[in-house]
């Protein structure tokens, strides 16, 4: 009998089968031709996407959904240049990824073949890391390494380039379950001596803060957390993407911190005489001016990577480690804080300063969002685009479990919203999916409605249509005495027609009144995609803000009477 | 000049005071990329890398690299955090003040007239550098040592018609047993 020997192609699909791959996002091309001819034996669904860079967001909204890897597989040249995007919005947020690309036949590498591109060398800085495979025989090796190296540590994007002859060729390389890599060790449990020192520095705090960040969400962190919070009597903020964590609702939470995050938040940042970071990276949009962040603060970092420590302020103490694992050894150590003057204040700046918006003057995001919080109760999973939608969402619909907060945070990827939350659907059949998009991001990757329509997915997509980049609209107005310049999106389509276009279900709001009956049918929606369109006011503006380069302490509860000077931070 | 150098020549001094020079050995896996991979830490920061030596390390599979910079102590503390973080970089050290030997290779051609040979043999000489090419019109030397050295010979035979100049940059190693 004679024994059909797999071509690398196969071999590689069976090894995505052992790794428990459910889904592949991909588009097909050339050079890709036998990974796709190989998936028609395999029981991986093959989810075909109308542009490449959609595949790759909707396996980070795969990734961040149910916390394995999302695979992308796209062509050569082109087809892999266009997840150079995804992969750097995975990298920045930490999300395990695998992206295979196919590549022109090993013999023609650098000879400018057709729809070559030095992929690996193009994407060497936004990937955690590559191989370029020159030989079939290595598969089994390679993709073990790349699923051990995206889901581990501190997760991020692996990209595998896959020549032509290479995937065509024969391989019968066994499989590989251990993998020997030296110059990478994934931090597990915390050093006993930095938890006793962590729990001595907590204990000495009469006005402590926990910072919760995605480090907190990747590893699981929540419970434990709150337990520490309730143990030692500390209160909780979270970063934009450490919503979800932490029951946002939880008596002790105080909110998203940092540029636009809640006045709470931001006051018990000024005030605190300890801040643990708790998997979360000290960001130019939590800290502000460096030189006035926390300056007589006690700091401890807990991160599983150990570059993050004293890169943005100089720490007290830093914990290298599991955020679960950490927070869990430290519970037994803890005692209550004496800080009930300290939660009082902090209840205090919660009931002054609450999250507000306009009631009058026609329809606002904040009270469509805010309205969408009150049907979902933290119990779907959102997603969002980038931009003042973002915030305000991140503002108003409050994360209650891990892992149904889903947004581009670190890269700020306009286009991300809707394709993350086809990812996600997928990932998470059973739950209600929202994409919360702004009208610039969602005409980035719209041609995806076709992908969710042809799956019948039931995703809902919420477009908050303001007719503007509004976020950067926001800052001209501010800082730039109202010059606009690049903002205005005259020409927009008709959104409900666009939907229905694709075959989905779409439904407009155009008045406050429409809000809650509109939202409900959309929720009651179960036959496949659908789209609500909000017509919202055209100039609005995010409060609070941090303008960026200024201190926390210079928050701006609303717009100010005065003009005021370009800030001079990070963008 | 450069603009930048221009309008503000006395910041360039003081940042010139602050940045020594540092010198980093990484022990690093073999493999294709692993290269452009460190040399990508110091150019997102546009950090230039003054010396780069690479060669195969006593256990198989694996590669010493010698690297010397400039920089404040606070960024480079960073870079050497980021190059331990990828996946081929085994360690990263950072070994300026460290009790180690280092040693580095120059060959110098001098354009040499007659009436200056005797005048750089014997500065070459006092260095110990030996004369590996002797031409009618040219004369190469070899010299190692410390990088120092090597710049108070050069410093000293530039008048003399140096033609080319080839080093081959600073390679170092733990004193006793300290692990490079």
């Amino acid at each position: 009998m004679s024994v059909q020997i797999p071509t690398g192609a196969e071999r590689l699909i069976q090894c995505l089968e052992r790794e428990g791959v459910e889904y592949i996002f991909g588009l097909s091309g050339g050079a890709a031709m036998p990974l796709f001819d190989a998936l028609v034996d395999s029981n991986i669904k093959l989810i075909m996407v109308r542009h490449e860079q959609g595949a790759s967001h909707m396996a980070d909204g795969y990734a961040r959904a149910t916390g394995k890897p999302g695979v992308v597989l796209v062509t050569s040249g082109p087809g892999a240049t266009n997840t150079v995007t995804g992969l750097l919005t995975a990298l920045m947020d930490s999300v395990p990824m695998i992206v295979l690309c196919g590549q022109t036949i090993s013999p023609m590498l650098g000879k400018d073949a057709f729809q070559e591109a030095d992929v690996t060398g193009i994407t060497y800085p936004v990937v955690k890391h590559s191989y370029l495979v020159k030989r079939a025989e290595e598969i089994p090796l390679v993709a073990r390494e790349a699923f051990h190296i995206a889901s581990s540590g501190r997760p991020g994007p692996v990209l595998i380039d896959l020549p032509k002859d290479v995937t065509q060729g024969p391989c019968d390389a066994p499989f590989v379950d251990d993998v020997e890599l030296p110059g990478y060790t994934v931090p597990n449990r915390a050093d006993p001596e930095d938890i006793s020192a962590a729990a001595e520095l907590l204990k000495a705090s009469k006005r402590p803060l926990l910072y919760v960040g995605h480090g907190a969400v990747i590893s699981g962190a929540g419970k434990a957390i709150v337990s520490l919070a309730e143990r030692l009597r500390a209160p909780m903020v979270n970063t934009l993407l450490g919503k979800g964590a932490t029951d946002e609702t939880h008596p002790l939470h105080l909110g998203m911190l940092g540029m636009h995050g809640t006045a709470y938040a931001n006051k018990a940042v000024v005030d605190c005489d300890l801040i643990m970071s708790i998997g979360a990276r000290w960001d130019d949009r939590i800290t502000g001016k460096l030189d006035e962040f926390c300056v007589d603060a006690v700091k401890i970092h807990v991160d599983v990577d150990p570059a993050e420590f004293n890169k943005m302020v100089p720490l007290d103490l830093a914990i290298l480690g599991d955020a679960r694992l950490v927070v869990e050894d430290l519970l037994p150590q803890i005692e209550p804080a004496d800080s009930e003057a300290w939660l009082a204040q902090c209840e205090d700046w919660r009931q002054r300063y609450p999250l507000k918006y306009p009631k009058q003057g026609g329809l606002r995001a904040q009270h469509v969002l805010d309205r969408l919080n009150d049907l979902t109760r933290g119990k779907a999973v959102i997603t969002t685009d980038v931009g003042q939608h973002q915030m305000w969402a991140a503002q108003f619909c409050l994360s209650t479990s891990n892992r149904n907060w889903i947004s581009s945070g670190g890269a700020g990827t306009m286009g991300f919203g809707f394709p993350a939350a086809i990812g996600a659907q997928f990932g998470q059949p059973e739950k209600e999916v929202w994409a919360v998009c702004g009208d610039g991001g969602f005409q980035m990757t719209q041609a995806e409605l076709a992908t969710a329509q042809n799956h019948k997915l039931p995703v809902k997509c919420l477009i908050i249509n303001n007719n503007y980049l509004g976020m950067v609209r926001q800052w001209q107005e501010l800082f730039y005495d109202n010059r606009y310049s690049g903002v205005d999106l005259e020409g927009n389509p008709d959104f409900v027609k666009l939907a229905q276009a694709f075959g989905v279900q779409a439904w407009r709001i155009k008045r406050p009144a429409d809000v809650d009956r509109v939202l409900a049918l959309a929720h009651e929606y179960d036959e496949g995609p659908c789209v609500v369109v909000a017509e919202v006011v055209k100039e609005d503006n995010v409060f609070p803000m941090i303008p960026a380069g200024a201190a926390v302490k210079d928050m701006l509860i609303e717009k100010p009477k005065a003009p005021m000077q370009k800030p001079t931070g990070s963008t | 000049m450069s603009a930048a150098a221009i309008i503000s020549p006395p910041a360039a001094e003081t940042i010139d005071d602050k940045l020594g020079s540092h010198t980093i050995s990484l022990f690093v896996h073999d493999r294709p990329g692993v290269l452009v991979r460190v040399a990508l830490v110091f150019a997102r920061r546009g950090y230039n890398i003054e010396s780069l030596v690479v060669s195969p390390a006593a256990a198989g599979g694996f590669s010493r690299m010698t690297i010397t910079c400039s920089g404040d102590p606070a960024t480079l503390d960073q870079i050497i955090r980021q190059l331990a973080k990828l996946v081929d970089v085994v360690r990263a050290i950072d070994h300026t003040g460290d009790a180690a030997y280092e040693t580095e290779i120059a060959l110098v051609k001098l354009e040499v007239h007659d009436e200056d040979r005797t005048q750089v043999l014997q500065i070459a000489e006092h260095f110990n550098a030996k004369v590996v090419d002797y031409a009618t019109d040219s004369v190469m030397l070899r010299v190692y040592g410390g990088s120092e050295k090597l710049d108070a010979l050069i410093g000293l035979l530039r008048p003399y018609g140096m033609s080319e100049l080839v080093r081959s940059g600073k390679i170092l190693m733990a004193r006793g047993g300290r692990e490079t």
